[in-house]
C-alpha cells in the first residue's frame, strides 16, 4: 500500500501551550486578589474597575475560556490529528482560531472591568464579543470535522466523540443562551426574563461546565493518559458507555441550580433525577482513566505528568460525586449560596482541569521542543505545593459552608433568629477565608514554578518544527455496514451521522425542559399588582447590573422559615416577569435583596453605598463611591424601554415619552429624602456651593447614578404584599 | 414527579402520551447503548483502543 506523507501542525500547539500559561497565571492572580478583598474589602478603594463585583466575572471568564479554553485547544490540536494520521485541514482557520480566541479574550479583560456585562454567570460577555465567540468556535469545529474527513485512520478513537461532542453542545448552548436585544453597541437585555431566563442561563451554566470544563478534558484523558502510561485505556467498551450515557443524562441536570427558588417543581425534580443518574457515568469514566494506570502505579511515583494526572483524576471523581449529593434538594438547601459551592467548583477548576492542564503541559513541551523536563524535581514540588494548595483552598470553604447555613438556619426558642444580623454569619468565616487566600497562593506559587520550568525546558530545546509522519491513505470502504460489521464500529467511520446522533441526544434534554417553561403560560402565575419598572429604576437595575452585585447578593427568597424570617415573604415566579435578565444571583456573600425595598432609608443606602463599614461594622463589602459622584447617562433610557417593549414588557407611548420627566420627579423626591440626613446636607451643600464659587459644573444629586440605585433597591420586591398574595391564592382556588 | 408535570401541561391536548414517550426514549437509548456495547467484537476493541498509542 502507498504510504503518504504529511506534517503535523506543531506550531499551533505551541501557540496554545504559550496562552494557556499565560492566561493560566492571568486568571489564578485575579482570584488571588478577589481572595483577598474578602479580607480588606477596600484594598481597591475607589478604582471602579478594580471593584470586586467587575472583575469577579474577569476572574471566572478567564480561568475558564482563557486558561481552560486555551489548554483544551492545545491538547485537541496535538491529538486529534495524531489520532486521525492528518494535519489539520487548513491552517488559516487554526489560526483564525487561535488569534480569533485570544482577541476575544482581550476583549473581556478590557469589557467586564468597566462594566459591560451582561450579569449572567459565564455568559457575562456583550453582544459583539458573543458574535465573535459564535464564529470562532465554528472555525474550530469546521477546521475538525474537515480534517476528520481527511483522516487516514478509519476508526473515530473515542477521545474525538468528546471533541466532536463537545463542539456541537457548546455551540448550541451559547447560541440559546446569548439571545438578546442589543440596546447599543456594548449593552444588550436578555430576551428571557425571570424564571424563563434562569432555567436557561443554568441549562447553559451547568452544562458550560459539563461541556466546556468537562467533555474536551474526558476527551483529552482518554488520549493523554494512554500516551502517559503507554497502554491503552483499561476499558474501551466503558468508554463508549461513558460516553453515551455521559452526554444524554447531563444536559438535563441544569435546573439542580435552582431548587427551591421559583422554578416550577417539576422542572426542578427533573433536574435532580438526572443529577442523581449522572453519578454513575462520571464515575465509570473516572474509574477507566484510574484503572488504565493499572500496573503502571509504579510510574505514579517518579512521574510528575502521571502524579498530575492522578490528582486531576480524583479531583474529577470528587467533583462528580458531590454533584449529583448537592443536587439532593435537602443537602442543597444547606449548601446553595454558601462557600461549600466556591469549594465544589475549586475542586474541578483546581485539581480536574488544573491539574490535568498541568500534567498535559509537563508532557507535551518537553516532545514538542524535542528535549527533556529542565527540573523533575521543581515539577515534583509544583505537585506537592499544588496539591497542598488544593486542600488548603477546599477544606476551609466546605467548613465556612457549613457555618453560614448553620447560622442562617439557627433560631432561639422563642422564634427568632440567633443570628439576626447577617454580618455575624461573614464575621465567623473570616479565618476561613484567610486559609484559603493562603492555599490560592500555594497554587499560584506552584503555577509561576511551572512557568520558570517550561521557559528552562524551552531554552534548552529545539525549536518546535512540523513533524513529519506517514500513513496509507484510508481506501474506500462501502458506506453501508459490511458484512459483519457492528453497528458501532460503523457508525465510527461515519463522522457527520456520529456528530448528528451526538446532537440529537443533548437536544432531548434541553428541550424537555426548556419548551415547556417558555410555552406554558401557566408555570408562571400571573400577579397583576406586578408592574414594569419606572425609568429610573431601569436604570438603577442596569447600575446594579453593571456593578456586578449579583455576585455577591441573591434576590431569591426560598420558601424555608429561616429565610422569610429573615428576609420577608418568599419569592415568586410572577414577580420576575419584566426582569430581564433575571438576577436570582448563585452566592450570598452579602445578605439576599430580594425584599430589601423599603427596609431601610434613601440616606441609609447612601451612606452604605459611600462607605459600607459606616453603616455596617464589619462589613466586607467594599465602598461604591464613584456611583455617588457620577451623573446618570439618561441618553438612552427610551431606547432601553423600546426594547424592553418588543420584549414584552408593557410600556405606552406615553411612558416613553415622558421618561426624562418621570425620572427628574423621581429623583427629586430621593434627593428630597437625602435631606432628611443633616450630614448629607453639610457636605452636599458645601460640594455646591464649593462648585459655584469656583465656577465648576455641578451636577444635582438627583441627576446621579446613586439616586437610580436607591430607586431600583427599594423598588425590589414591594409589588406584592403577604396579605394580597394570600388573598390572590384564594381566589385562584 | 409525574404529578407536578401532569398539572402544568395539562392545558396541552393528549399530554399523556408525554411521559410513555420520555421514558421509551429514555429505555431505548440504553438498551440500544449496552447492545452496541456488548456486541462488539474483541479484535475490534483491541485494535481502536491501540489507536493513541501508535503515533
Amino acid at each position: 500500500m502507498e504510504m503518504q506523507q504529511f506534517y503535523y501542525d506543531n506550531k499551533i500547539v505551541k501557540k496554545f501551550i504559550y496562552a494557556t500559561l499565560l492566561w493560566g497565571i492571568v486568571g489564578f492572580t485575579v482570584g488571588l486578589l478577589l481572595a483577598f478583598m474578602f479580607l480588606f474589602p477596600n484594598l481597591t478603594d475607589d478604582i471602579s474597575w478594580l471593584s470586586f463585583g467587575r472583575i469577579r466575572p474577569l476572574h471566572t471568564n478567564a480561568v475558564i475560556f482563557a486558561f481552560v479554553g486555551n489548554a483544551i485547544f492545545a491538547g485537541v490540536y496535538y491529538s486529534l490529528q495524531r489520532l486521525l494520521k492528518a494535519r489539520m485541514a487548513s491552517n488559516l482557520l487554526s489560526n483564525f482560531n487561535f488569534w480569533g480566541w485570544q482577541l476575544i479574550i482581550v476583549a473581556a479583560a478590557i469589557t467586564l472591568p468597566l462594566g459591560y456585562t451582561s450579569s449572567k454567570e459565564y455568559a457575562e460577555l456583550e453582544w459583539p464579543i458573543d458574535i465573535a465567540i459564535a464564529l470562532v468556535w465554528v472555525a474550530f469545529g469546521v477546521n475538525m470535522i474537515w480534517t476528520i474527513l481527511q483522516r487516514r485512520q478509519r476508526h473515530l478513537y473515542v477521545a474525538i466523540w468528546f471533541y466532536l461532542a463537545t463542539f456541537v453542545t457548546v455551540a448550541v448552548l451559547h447560541i440559546f443562551n446569548s439571545l438578546a436585544l442589543p440596546v447599543g453597541f456594548l449593552k444588550s437585555y436578555s430576551v428571557y426574563a425571570g424564571v424563563q431566563d434562569a432555567l436557561v442561563q443554568w441549562w447553559y451554566g451547568h452544562n458550560a461546565v459539563a461541556f466546556f470544563l468537562t467533555t474536551p478534558f474526558l476527551g483529552l484523558m482518554y488520549y493523554f493518559v494512554p500516551k502517559a502510561a503507554n497502554r491503552p485505556v483499561y476499558s474501551y467498551r466503558l468508554s463508549i458507555v461513558h460516553f453515551w450515557s455521559l452526554i444524554f443524562i447531563y444536559i438535563w441536570a441544569g435546573p439542580h441550580h435552582l431548587l427551591y427558588t421559583s422554578l416550577p417543581d417539576w422542572a426542578q425534580n427533573l433536574g435532580v433525577a438526572f443529577s442523581v443518574m449522572l453519578l454513575a457515568p462520571s464515575w465509570g469514566g473516572m474509574i477507566n482513566g484510574l484503572l488504565t494506570l493499572r500496573g503502571a502505579w509504579d510510574k505514579v511515583r517518579t512521574d510528575p505528568v502521571l502524579k498530575f494526572f492522578v490528582v486531576a483524576i480524583t479531583g474529577y471523581g470528587m467533583a462528580t460525586f458531590e454533584g449529583p449529593l448537592l443536587s439532593l434538594k435537602s443537602v442543597n438547601a444547606i449548601a446553595h449560596f454558601s462557600d461549600w459551592i466556591i469549594a465544589h467548583v475549586h475542586v474541578g477548576a483546581l485539581a480536574w482541569n488544573g491539574f490535568f492542564a498541568f500534567g498535559m503541559i509537563y508532557w507535551l513541551v518537553p516532545r514538542m521542543f524535542k528535549t527533556t523536563l529542565f527540573s523533575k524535581g521543581l515539577a515534583n514540588f509544583h505537585f506537592w505545593i499544588g496539591t497542598l494548595g488544593i486542600i488548603l483552598y477546599a477544606l476551609p470553604m466546605y467548613v465556612a459552608g457549613f457555618v453560614q447555613a448553620s447560622m442562617w438556619k439557627q433560631f432561639n426558642p422563642d422564634g427568632t433568629l440567633t443570628y439576626g444580623n447577617f454580618l455575624e454569619t461573614v464575621n465567623e468565616i473570616m479565618p476561613m477565608y484567610w486559609m484559603r487566600a493562603i492555599g490560592g497562593s500555594l497554587f499560584i506559587i506552584g503555577a509561576l514554578i511551572m512557568l520558570y520550568n517550561m521557559v528552562r525546558t524551552i531554552k534548552s530545546g529545539s525549536d518546535v518544527t512540523d513533524e513529519l509522519a506517514e500513513a496509507p491513505a484510508l481506501e474506500k470502504v462501502s458506506k453501508y455496514r459490511t458484512k459483519g460489521e457492528g453497528w458501532h464500529t460503523w457508525l465510527e467511520r461515519k463522522p457527520i451521522k456520529l456528530t448528528i446522533y451526538a446532537t440529537i441526544a443533548i437536544l432531548i434534554g434541553g428541550a424537555v425542559q426548556i419548551i415547556p417553561t417558555l410555552l406554558v403560560k401557566s408555570n408562571i402565575p400571573t400577579l397583576t399588582n406586578v408592574k414594569p419598572y419606572t425609568p429610573l429604576e431601569l436604570e438603577g437595575r442596569d447600575i446594579y447590573i453593571r456593578e456586578g452585585c449579583v455576585g455577591c447578593h441573591s434576590q431569591m427568597v426560598r420558601p424555608f422559615r429561616s429565610e422569610v424570617e429573615r428576609y420577608g415573604e418568599y419569592s415568586k415566579a410572577g414577580e420576575f416577569v419584566y426582569d430581564h435578565p433575571f438576577l436570582w444571583g448563585s452566592k450570598r456573600t452579602g445578605p439576599d435583596l430580594h425584599r430589601i425595598g423599603a427596609k431601610y432609608s434613601d440616606s441609609w443606602h447612601l451612606n452604605h453605598m459611600y462607605d459600607p463599614q459606616s453603616t455596617s461594622p464589619g462589613s466586607i463589602m467594599p465602598g461604591y463611591k464613584w456611583l455617588i459622584r457620577n451623573e446618570l447617562d439618561k441618553s438612552s433610557t427610551e431606547s432601553k424601554m423600546k426594547v424592553m417593549v418588543t420584549l414584552g414588557v408593557p410600556y405606552t407611548e406615553e411612558d416613553i415619552a415622558n421618561a426624562q420627566q418621570n425620572m427628574l420627579e423621581q429623583g427629586a423626591i430621593i434627593e428630597k429624602n437625602l435631606y432628611a440626613d443633616p450630614d448629607f446636607v453639610k457636605n452636599y451643600e458645601a460640594d455646591k456651593k464649593y462648585a459655584q464659587d469656583n465656577g465648576e459644573p455641578f451636577i444635582e444629586m438627583k441627576n446621579r447614578e446613586i439616586v437610580a440605585l436607591i430607586a431600583y433597591l427599594q423598588r425590589l420586591g414591594t409589588d406584592i404584599k403577604v396579605k394580597e398574595v394570600q388573598a390572590l391564592l384564594t381566589n385562584e382556588k | 414527579m409525574l404529578k407536578f408535570a401532569k398539572n402544568y401541561m395539562e392545558s396541552i391536548t393528549g399530554v399523556e402520551i408525554y411521559p410513555m414517550i420520555s421514558l421509551l426514549v429514555f429505555f431505548t437509548f440504553f438498551v440500544v447503548l449496552f447492545w452496541w456495547v456488548f456486541t462488539s467484537k474483541k479484535e475490534y476493541i483491541n485494535e481502536v483502543s491501540q489507536i493513541p498509542l501508535d503515533n
